[in-house]
């Protein structure tokens, strides 16, 4: 067997490895914007005295110490719980957070030699030509971990947690369901691919930009804060009331794994609303063909853009030697490496950026077999993620500023609102459409 | 049983919901950009690199003060262990060598698991003996038995408040006394 018969198994590896890769980083960036985010919201500094030999990153540190308390923490099995579907919770609902992700495109193609021939291989991990349905069918089952543990958990405080959560899941999964339904009436597909591709090019192609499209993506957005939970719809867990919610009973890593689906859950829901709403991996006004056909000038132009900027982080983390904080502590604190640390890796990447820069105007990337593909595949996953990491800020900057709904509002909310608006917007959709084509075509 | 408060009727704008995250959102938003350009506007005091400046008539931890001679100025007359509301002063005395009419504590004990802080001792002493001025307010031991603060202890308190005050100094010069020099030179 020679490695090029090798070569599509090894990528279909890959690509599962680095789907699972790129939501599992994200997490502990966000549980890091969460607290800094709360911080800044309520006027405080948040965690900022972990650090690794001087460097505190502002907070960042503190996610790793995090990791490694909840590892070390004792995992506490409760003597009253059923202990299978007890240890099976936490399991689903992370599982299922991240087997979402398989259905979203994080690029449009990469070139590979195939025995022989050049193939274009999709840059998703599955190619389900139902992927919408496949992402409503997989977060309806995301519920099922939750109450699961709720049930299990043979405690009344965790049983109300779990019903709630189904309660909610069932009455926001249908205004999900519709407001998707306009985006694929519109895409003729189901496949998130064919949606995310018929999205790129210009900004205005975007499905947000047309009326039913925007109705649909409030719709899609409110009823995705419900499915993951989120702040002001986390009844399941509302502290107030249910101690922990349906997470009461669990420590150590079994938490951190709820604890991470939650985390995981917003990155896919943003993922999703991405690709639905806003093009995707695709850069606005770039679409793939322009982006290999021009990756020298592009890879320049990035290169010498970020220097500026690089540079001016670099004058301000200069400038900030100066708080009051580093005249406050002792002279020989190893905290005064910090600010040298951080000119040193600003000035660095600046130097980095200018070099990438140079690389663009020698023209060897457009010149090479491989050159534009990974530029193509660079920019469009960045693209990708900057969707996503808004996307979750939205949810983070949301949790900070409005409160949790009492039941009744959340029920009012779901059924008597979302759901007529989700119903009225599908036929506006298809209205639109009808005119449309009649119009233009 | 009290009747509900009536409910304010909701404006039109304020009953879509959706409108009022929106300016709830750019409200806390400004805060964040705020706070990001600029830090010093947190109120945060971050103990134990910077400390709240006490305030001059603050009660912290106990001590003796002494004579020129370096000896007790406590001539153990017991009006601060018979003042004091918790009980937790105790005193041994004994008779000077050089001067049988001079009483002085042999042992001096405050147990500061009990004390209140309510500063009676001070205000009984006759002698200003003893004072609550040192500002120290992290009174913390791993046992029981070594809360209780004895004489020696008190008498050497003010030895290493130095730093502390210190810290008070560089996060708040204002406070310092005219003409305060540092120990090391501050990072400028
Ligand atoms: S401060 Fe009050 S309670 Fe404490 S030792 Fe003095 S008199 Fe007793
Ligand atoms: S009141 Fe003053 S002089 Fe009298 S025993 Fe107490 S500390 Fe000593």
């Amino acid at each position: 067997m020679s490695f090029e018969d090798v070569l599509p198994y090894l990528l279909v590896v890959a690509k599962c490895v680095f789907a699972v890769a790129f939501v599992m980083n994200i997490v502990p960036l966000l549980i890091w914007g969460e607290r800094k985010g709360a911080a800044y919201i309520q006027d405080r500094p948040g965690p900022n005295r972990a650090d690794i030999m001087g460097i505190r990153a502002g907070g960042l540190v503190h996610t790793l110490n995090d990791v490694v308390k909840l590892v070390m923490k004792e995992d506490i099995i409760p003597q009253h719980v059923e202990r299978f579907y007890w240890a099976l919770a936490p399991v689903i609902a992370m599982s299922v957070a991240l087997v979402t992700f398989i259905v979203v495109p994080f690029g449009d193609y990469i070139t590979i030699p195939v025995g022989g021939v050049l193939e274009q291989v999709p840059l998703k991990v599955s190619d389900i030509d139902g992927g919408l349905l496949f992402v409503l069918a997989m977060t309806s089952l995301g519920v099922y971990g939750i109450m699961l543990a709720g049930w299990a958990s043979n405690n009344k405080f965790s049983l109300l947690g779990g019903l709630r959560a189904s309660a909610q899941m069932v009455s926001y999964e249908l205004a999900m369901g519709l407001s998707a339904v306009v985006i694929f009436l519109g895409a003729g597909s189901l496949s998130l691919s064919v949606i995310a591709e018929q999205q790129s090019g210009a900004i205005w192609n975007w499905n947000v930009f047309s009326l039913p499209g925007a109705i649909a993506f409030v719709l899609f957005w409110i009823a995705a804060f419900a499915e993951t939970n989120r702040t002001p719809f986390d009844l399941p867990e509302g502290e107030a009331e249910l101690v922990g919610g349906y997470h009461t009973e669990y420590s150590s890593l079994r938490f951190a794994l709820f604890f991470m689906a939650e985390y995981a859950n917003m990155i896919v829901a943003s993922a999703v609303t991405a690709t639905l709403f806003f093009g995707g991996y695709n850069v606005p006004f770039l679409d793939g063909a322009t982006i290999r056909a021009h990756s020298d000038i592009l890879v320049a132009a990035l290169g010498f853009g970020a220097v500026p900027a690089l540079l001016s982080f670099a004058v301000v983390a200069f400038k900030r030697r100066n708080r009051p904080f580093y005249r406050a502590i002792a002279a020989d604190d190893i905290r005064h490496r910090e600010p040298k640390f951080w000119v040193a890796t600003w000035g660095g990447l600046a130097v980095a950026h200018a070099g990438i820069g140079v690389l663009g105007l020698t023209g060897i990337i457009g010149a090479s077999s491989f050159g534009p593909d990974v530029v193509a595949f660079v920019l469009q996953l960045t693209a990708l993620a900057l969707k996503v990491l808004l996307g979750c800020w939205i949810m983070i900057w949301v949790r900070w500023t409005v409160p949790r709904f009492r039941y009744d509002q959340l029920m009012n909310l779901g059924w008597r609102v979302m759901l007529p608006l989700a119903l009225v917007n599908v036929f506006f959709a298809a209205l639109w459409i009808i005119v449309k084509e009649s119009l233009f075509a | 049983m009290p009747l509900p408060a009536p409910r304010k009727k909701l404006s039109t704008p304020e009953s879509v919901y959706l409108v009022e995250v929106i300016k709830g959102m750019f409200l806390t938003m400004s805060h964040v950009i705020k706070n990001i350009f600029d830090q010093d506007r947190f109120r945060t005091i971050e103990y134990p690199d910077m400390r709240k400046p006490m305030a001059a008539r603050y009660r912290g931890a106990h001590r003796l003060t002494t004579r020129p001679d370096g000896k007790v100025k406590c001539v153990a007359c017991m009006c601060c262990p018979t003042i004091c509301p918790a009980n937790c002063i105790t005193i041994i005395a004994g008779e000077a060598a050089d001067d049988p009419a001079e009483k002085f504590p042999v042992e001096f004990d405050i147990d500061m698991l009990r004390c209140i802080f309510c500063g009676f001792c001070v205000e009984a002493c006759p002698k200003d003996a003893i004072r609550m001025d040192t500002k120290i307010y992290e009174i913390n031991a791993y046992t029981r038995q070594d809360m209780v603060h004895n004489k020696s202890y008190m008498i050497n308190l003010m030895d290493g408040v130095k730093p502390q005050a210190e810290d008070v100094y560089r996060s708040h010069p204002e406070q310092a006394p005219a003409g305060y020099t540092f120990d090391e030179k501050p990072v400028v």
